[in-house]
C-alpha cells in the first residue's frame, strides 16, 4: 500500500467514523434497561424528511458522509481560488475607514434586534430562559474572560463564585436557615454590592496562596474549590438549607419612587441585565487598553521579563482572579434573584466548563468573540431546551460542548472572533518563536 | 488531618478494633484501584506533561465494557467456581481492553495527536482534554442512561479470611492480586523492555529521543495502551464492588491524581503509594467524618499538596518512570 | 544617598554542591560605567542574578541605595522589587513581549511603576488619561533616544537582533531607573550594530545621567565603553580596576585574556 492511498482511505475511514458517530449523538437515547438501544435505533429507525425522503437513518448518514467526502474533495482541489476570493472579499471589509462605518452599522443593528427580542418572543418562560441562560451566562464569559482570556489563568472553580454570589442574596434577603445580617433582610437589589464584595474577597483569598502554581496544577486546585463549594452547599442543610434549595423564594428586584412601585418581571430583567451585560462591556474594554489590561498580556508573554520591568505578576493574577469572581458572584445574584431559588445542583464542575467552553469558543481574550460565542451556543442551548429535536435530551447539550472544546482546540485555538494578540501569540508559539514554553494561558514550563 | 486521624484512633483503637482494621482492609482495597488508576495519570504526565483529564472516562468505558460482559454471561444465575474465575478474568481482560483501545486509538489520536504535530501549547491539551471528558461521559449518559447501574455478580464474594476479626473477602482478595499482577507487569515492562527504555527516553526529552531513532508516536500510543489498560480493569473492578454509571469516573479519577500527586507525579511506584495512603487515610477518616465530606477530605489533600508540597512524597521524577 | 548603588559585600551563591559565586564583593559607584568579565561559567549571571533578585545568595549581603531614602537589601527580595526600587536590565537572549508592538512594549516599561488602580482603568477619569499622555510621551521620547521611532507601530518579534536590543535598553529605561544592567547586550550582533551600541550605552550614562553595570563577552566593547572592570574566574573576584590596569594584569592574562583572546577576536 502505498502512503498516498493509506492516507485516503485514512480519510475515508474517519468520514465514516465521524458519519456514525454524528449519527449516534443526534439520534435517540438509551436508557438503564436497554443500553444498546440507542445505538442501533440511531442507525435502523425510519427517518422521513417532509416526506420528500423515505427511508432509514443509517442511509441519511451515509450519503451525508459522501456528500461530505465529495466537498471536502472538491475543496482540496480547487479550493484555493475559493480561499483566496474569501479573503479579498474580508480584506475590503478591513479598510480602516470601511471598518469603523460597519462596525458603527453592526452595534445599531444589534442594539434594535435586542430592544426587539422581548417584544418578538412572548413565550414568559423563553424570556426568562434568555435571562438567565444567555444574558447571565455573557456576563458570566466576561468575567471568565479576563481571568482565562488577559490573565492567562485556567479557572474551573469559577462556579464556586457564582454560588457564593447567589448564597449571599439568598442570605442578606433572609432566605437561608440562618438569619439575615442584624436579622435585618435587605431587598435583593440591595445584596447585590455585598455579594461583589464577598466573591471579591473569596477570589482573593483562594488566588493569593494559589496564583503562584503552574497553569495544569491551578486549573486542579480551583476545581478542588469549587467540588468543596458544591458539597458544602449540599450538606450544611442548617446553614444552605441543603439540595432541597431555599426557602422561601428570593424577591424579584423591585423600584420604588415615591408611590410608584416597579416590579421587575422577565421583560423588565431582560432590559436590566442586558444593562448590565451593557456596562461589563463597556467597563471590561476600557480595562482591555488600560495599563493593566498591557501589564496582563506581558505577564501571559514572558513573566520573568514582566517582573524585570517591576511589574508583580501575583498581584496582577490575584487581581484578575477576583474580578473573575466578582463578576461570577454579581451573576449569581442576579439570577438567584430572578430564579428565585438557589439549588446546590446548579453548581457543578458542568457549569464551570459550560462557561469556559464559552469563552473558548468565542475567542479567549477577545470582548467581542466572548459575546459572540456565548450568545450564539447560549442561544441554540435555549431553544434546544424549548424546542428539543426528537431524541435530544437536555444533559445532551454537554455532549455537544465537549465536543466543541475539542473541535476548537483542533481547529481554531484563537477561537470563533479571535482577539488580534492572542492569534499573534498562538501562531508565534507554534512557530517557535518567542520564549520557551507556553503563550497561550501565559504558563511557564 | 493525618494528625486528627491519629488521635482518633489512639483513643478509639481499644473499642473499635473490628471497625479499625475492617476500613484498613477496605482502605488497601480502594487504595490498590486508586493506584492502578493514578499510573495512567502520571505515565502521560510523565511524557506528554497533560493532566489527562478524560482518564476518568477512561476508568468508566472499562467499567461499562465489564459490566456489559456480566450481564451477557451472568444475568440473574449465581456462578461459582471455575465459571465465577473465568468471568472474573473475562471482565478484566474485555475492560482493560477496552479502556486501552479507546485511550490509545480514540482520545490520544483525536484529541491529542492533532495538537501535538501542531505543537500547541500546554494548557490546549488541557482544554481538549476537558472537552474529551465531557463529550464521553455524557455520551456514555446519553446511551447507557444517567442512573446508577448495579453489576450482575460473578461470584458469591464469600469471606477468604479475617484479619484481627475484621473479613477478608474474595473481592478484596481479588483487587490485591490484580493490583500486585499489574503492578509487577508495568515494572518489568518499564524497567527492562525496549519499550520501557524508548518510555524513559521520551519522558527525560522528546526531542532527542526521537533523534535517536525512537518512535515517538509509537511510544505514545503504548503509554496510552498501558495506562488505559490499568484504568480499564480498574474501571470493572470498582464496579463490581459498586456501580457503573456515565459519571462514575470523575471522583475517583480526582482521587487518583491526588494520588499520583502524592506520589510524586511521573513516578510509577509513587503512584500506587500514594493510591495506598490516600485509600488507608480516607477510609480511617470514616468514622468521624460524615461520608457526605469524605470527597472534601482528598480535596483538601490534594489542594494543601499542590500548594506546598507538589513534588509529593517520592519526588517528581520526570524522566524515570519507574 | 550613598555613592554606591550596589554595594555587594562576600557573597556566596551554592547551587547544590557547585560554587557559583565564592565571597564577592563588589562595589558599584553612582554614574559609573562597570563592568563584569570573566571565561564562560565564571559567575558573571549568577551575579547579574544575585543583583536583580532572581537568585538567592545563601551567605554575604547585597545593598542597593538607587533613589533616596533607605537603602535596602536585594536578598530575598523578589525581581520586581528590585526593578521597582530603581534597577532596570536587559536579558542575554532578548525577551520582548513579542505579540505587541515596539511602543506597546516601552510603554508596559513606563507605566509599570504607577499603581495597579482597576478600578480608574475602569472608569478612566481625567488622572488616568493624565497618566496614559504621559506614558505615551516618555515611550515615544525613549524609541526617538534609541532610534526606534521608524518602527514604533512593528511587531517587536520582526526587530533585528539589534533593534531588539535596543528596544530591551528602551523598555528598561522606561521604568526611570537609576541603574541599568546590561546581560551581554553584544551578543548576536554585527560589528557595525556593536559600535551603535556602544554609543548608545554612553549616551545613557552621560544624557540620561544612568549608572550602567555591563556583563560582556565582546572585549572590544568592553574595553572601548567601561571605566572600571571586575574580572571573575570560578566564581571569584580576581582583579579590578581600569581597562588599562587590567590588560596589565598578570593574573587576568592568565586566567582570561591569554585563553580567550584569540577566541573573542575570532567571534567579533
Amino acid at each position: 500500500m502505498t502512503p498516498e492511498l493509506r492516507a485516503r482511505l485514512g480519510r475515508l475511514a474517519s468520514f465514516f467514523a465521524i458519519a456514525a458517530l454524528v449519527a449516534v449523538m443526534t439520534g435517540p437515547s438509551g436508557s438503564n434497561d436497554s443500553p444498546t438501544l440507542g445505538f442501533t435505533q440511531s442507525f435502523a429507525q425510519p427517518y422521513s424528511y417532509f416526506g420528500l425522503f423515505r427511508g432509514q437513518r443509517w442511509m441519511v448518514f451515509l450519503t451525508l458522509a459522501l456528500v461530505v467526502l465529495g466537498l471536502h474533495t472538491l475543496w482540496r482541489r480547487g479550493g484555493s481560488g475559493v480561499r483566496s476570493k474569501a479573503q479579498s472579499f474580508r480584506q475590503t471589509f478591513d479598510a480602516p475607514g470601511r471598518r469603523r462605518t460597519s462596525a458603527l452599522s453592526a452595534l445599531v443593528v444589534v442594539a434594535v434586534v435586542a430592544l426587539l427580542v422581548p417584544h418578538l418572543i412572548t413565550n414568559p418562560g423563553i424570556q426568562s430562559g434568555i435571562v438567565e441562560q444567555v444574558l447571565a451566562y455573557v456576563i458570566l464569559a466576561l468575567g471568565l474572560n479576563v481571568v482565562v482570556g488577559w490573565a492567562g489563568l485556567l479557572d474551573l472553580g469559577y462556579v464556586g463564585f457564582y454560588a457564593i454570589g447567589a448564597y449571599v442574596t439568598a442570605w442578606m434577603t433572609g432566605r437561608l436557615p440562618i438569619a439575615a445580617p442584624f436579622h435585618h433582610p435587605v431587598s435583593s437589589f440591595a445584596a447585590i454590592p455585598v455579594a461583589i464584595v464577598f466573591t471579591m474577597l473569596a477570589g482573593v483569598i483562594l488566588g493569593a496562596p494559589t496564583l503562584r502554581l503552574r497553569g495544569d496544577y491551578l486549573a486542579i486546585v480551583t476545581l478542588g474549590f469549587g467540588e468543596i463549594i458544591l458539597v458544602f452547599s449540599n450538606n450544611l442543610t442548617n446553614v444552605t438549607g441543603g439540595a432541597q434549595g431555599t426557602n422561601p423564594y428570593i424577591p424579584s428586584f423591585t423600584f420604588r419612587i415615591g408611590g410608584i412601585k416597579y416590579l421587575f418581571g422577565n421583560v423588565g430583567y431582560y432590559f436590566l441585565v442586558a444593562g448590565f451585560v451593557a456596562a461589563t462591556i463597556v467597563l471590561f474594554r476600557l480595562l482591555e487598553h488600560s495599563r493593566v489590561g498591557r501589564a496582563w498580556t506581558a505577564i501571559r508573554e514572558d513573566e520573568v521579563a514582566a517582573e524585570s520591568i517591576g511589574i508583580n505578576p501575583l498581584k496582577y493574577k490575584v487581581m484578575a482572579f477576583a474580578i473573575g469572581a466578582s463578576v461570577s458572584g454579581f451573576a449569581g445574584a442576579v439570577t438567584a434573584s430572578q430564579i428565585g431559588v438557589v439549588y446546590p445542583n446548579t453548581f457543578s464542575l458542568y457549569f464551570s466548563v459550560n462557561v469556559l467552553t464559552l469563552v473558548i469558543f468565542g475567542g479567549m481574550g477577545s470582548i467581542l468573540g466572548v459575546i459572540v460565542g456565548s450568545v450564539l451556543v447560549q442561544g441554540i442551548a435555549v431553544y434546544l431546551r424549548f424546542y428539543p429535536p426528537s431524541g435530544y435530551q437536555a444533559s445532551d447539550l454537554y455532549m455537544y460542548l465537549g465536543a466543541l472544546l475539542i473541535m476548537m482546540m483542533i481547529y481554531r485555538p484563537a477561537g470563533l472572533v479571535p482577539s488580534k494578540r492572542r492569534r499573534r501569540e498562538i501562531r508565534q508559539a507554534e512557530a517557535g518563536i518567542g520564549h520557551e514554553g507556553d503563550v497561550l494561558l501565559g504558563e511557564q514550563p | 488531618m493525618i494528625a486528627s486521624i491519629l488521635s482518633f484512633w489512639s483513643t478509639h483503637f481499644a473499642l473499635m478494633k473490628i471497625e479499625f482494621w475492617y476500613l484498613v482492609v477496605s482502605g488497601i482495597t480502594t487504595g490498590f484501584l486508586y493506584g492502578m488508576v493514578a499510573v495512567g495519570y502520571t505515565m502521560v504526565y510523565g511524557i506528554l506533561r497533560l493532566i489527562n483529564f478524560a482518564h476518568s472516562e477512561i476508568f468508566m468505558t472499562g467499567a461499562f465494557a465489564g459490566y456489559f460482559l456480566m450481564r451477557e454471561f451472568v444475568g440473574n444465575n449465581t456462578p461459582s467456581g471455575v465459571q465465577s474465575i473465568l468471568l472474573i478474568l473475562g471482565g478484566i481482560a474485555v475492560g482493560a481492553l477496552a479502556s486501552s483501545l479507546m485511550a490509545a486509538f480514540v482520545l490520544e489520536r483525536v484529541a491529542y495527536r492533532p495538537l501535538r504535530k501542531r505543537k500547541a501549547p500546554p494548557l490546549a491539551y488541557l482544554i481538549s482534554a476537558i472537552g474529551a471528558s465531557y463529550f464521553l461521559q455524557n455520551l456514555a449518559g446519553k446511551e447507557f442512561g444517567r442512573n446508577p447501574i448495579a453489576v450482575p455478580q460473578p461470584y458469591g464474594n464469600a469471606n477468604v479470611f479475617t484479619v484481627f476479626g475484621a473479613p477478608f473477602n474474595q473481592y478484596d482478595l481479588l483487587v490485591v492480586i490484580a493490583g500486585i499482577l499489574s503492578l509487577v507487569a508495568l515494572d518489568i515492562i518499564v524497567g527492562r523492555t525496549k519499550l520501557g527504555r524508548s518510555l524513559r527516553a521520551v519522558a527525560q526529552d522528546m526531542e532527542t529521543a526521537s533523534l535517536m531513532g525512537v518512535d515517538i508516536d509509537r511510544t505514545i500510543m503504548f503509554t496510552f495502551l498501558i495506562g488505559g489498560a490499568m484504568a480499564g480493569a480498574a474501571g470493572f473492578l470498582w464496579g463490581l464492588n459498586s456501580n457503573v454509571g456515565s459519571t462514575m469516573g470523575f471522583v475517583p479519577g480526582i482521587k487518583a491524581f491526588t494520588s499520583a500527586v502524592l506520589g510524586g507525579i511521573g513516578n510509577l511506584r509513587g503512584a500506587m503509594l500514594g493510591g495506598m495512603i490516600l485509600g488507608i487515610v480516607e477510609n480511617l477518616a470514616q468514622p468521624f467524618v460524615s461520608s457526605a465530606y469524605i470527597d472534601v477530605v482528598a480535596f483538601a489533600i490534594l489542594v494543601g499538596l499542590l500548594m506546598f508540597r507538589p513534588t509529593g512524597i517520592l519526588g517528581e521524577r520526570l524522566g524515570r518512570v519507574a | 544617598m550613598s555613592d554606591l548603588v550596589f554595594d555587594v559585600k562576600n557573597v556566596t551563591l551554592r547551587f547544590g554542591g557547585v560554587v557559583s559565586l565564592n565571597d564577592v564583593t563588589m562595589e558599584h559607584r553612582r554614574g559609573e560605567i562597570l563592568a563584569v568579565i570573566g571565561p564562560n561559567g565564571a559567575g558573571k549571571t549568577s551575579l547579574f542574578n544575585s543583583l536583580t533578585g532572581v537568585y538567592r545568595p545563601q551567605e554575604g549581603t547585597i545593598t542597593l541605595s538607587a533613589r533616596e531614602g533607605h537603602p535596602i537589601s536585594v536578598i530575598g527580595r523578589g525581581a520586581h522589587r528590585i526593578a521597582a526600587a530603581g534597577v532596570a536590565r536587559t536579558f542575554q537572549a532578548s525577551r520582548m513581549f513579542s505579540a505587541l508592538t515596539t511602543f506597546e512594549n516601552v510603554k508596559i516599561g513606563a507605566e509599570s511603576h504607577r499603581g495597579i488602580g482597576a478600578v480608574g482603568a475602569m472608569l478612566r477619569g481625567p488622572a488616568t488619561r493624565r497618566d496614559e499622555k504621559a506614558s505615551d510621551d516618555k515611550t515615544m521620547e525613549l524609541l526617538e533616544f534609541v532610534g526606534l521611532k521608524d518602527q514604533a507601530n512593528v511587531l517587536s518579534a520582526s526587530l533585528s537582533y539589534g533593534a531588539r536590543r535596543r528596544l530591551e535598553i528602551a523598555r528598561g529605561l522606561a521604568t526611570s531607573p537609576v541603574a541599568l544592567l546590561l546581560d551581554e547586550p553584544a551578543a548576536g550582533t554585527n560589528p557595525a550594530e556593536k559600535l551603535e551600541l556602544a554609543n548608545l550605552i554612553r549616551r545613557v550614562r552621560d544624557e540620561l545621567g544612568v549608572t550602567i553595570l555591563l556583563i560582556e563577552h565582546d572585549m572590544k566593547l568592553v574595553m572601548s565603553v567601561a571605566e572600571r572592570l571586575y574580572v571573575l574566574n570560578f566564581g571569584s573576584v580576581i582583579a579590578t580596576g581600569t581597562p588599562e590596569e587590567i590588560r596589565a594584569n598578570p593574573a587576568v592574562i592568565e586566567a582570561y585574556l591569554g585563553s580567550s583572546e584569540t577566541q573573542t577576536s575570532e567571534a567579533s
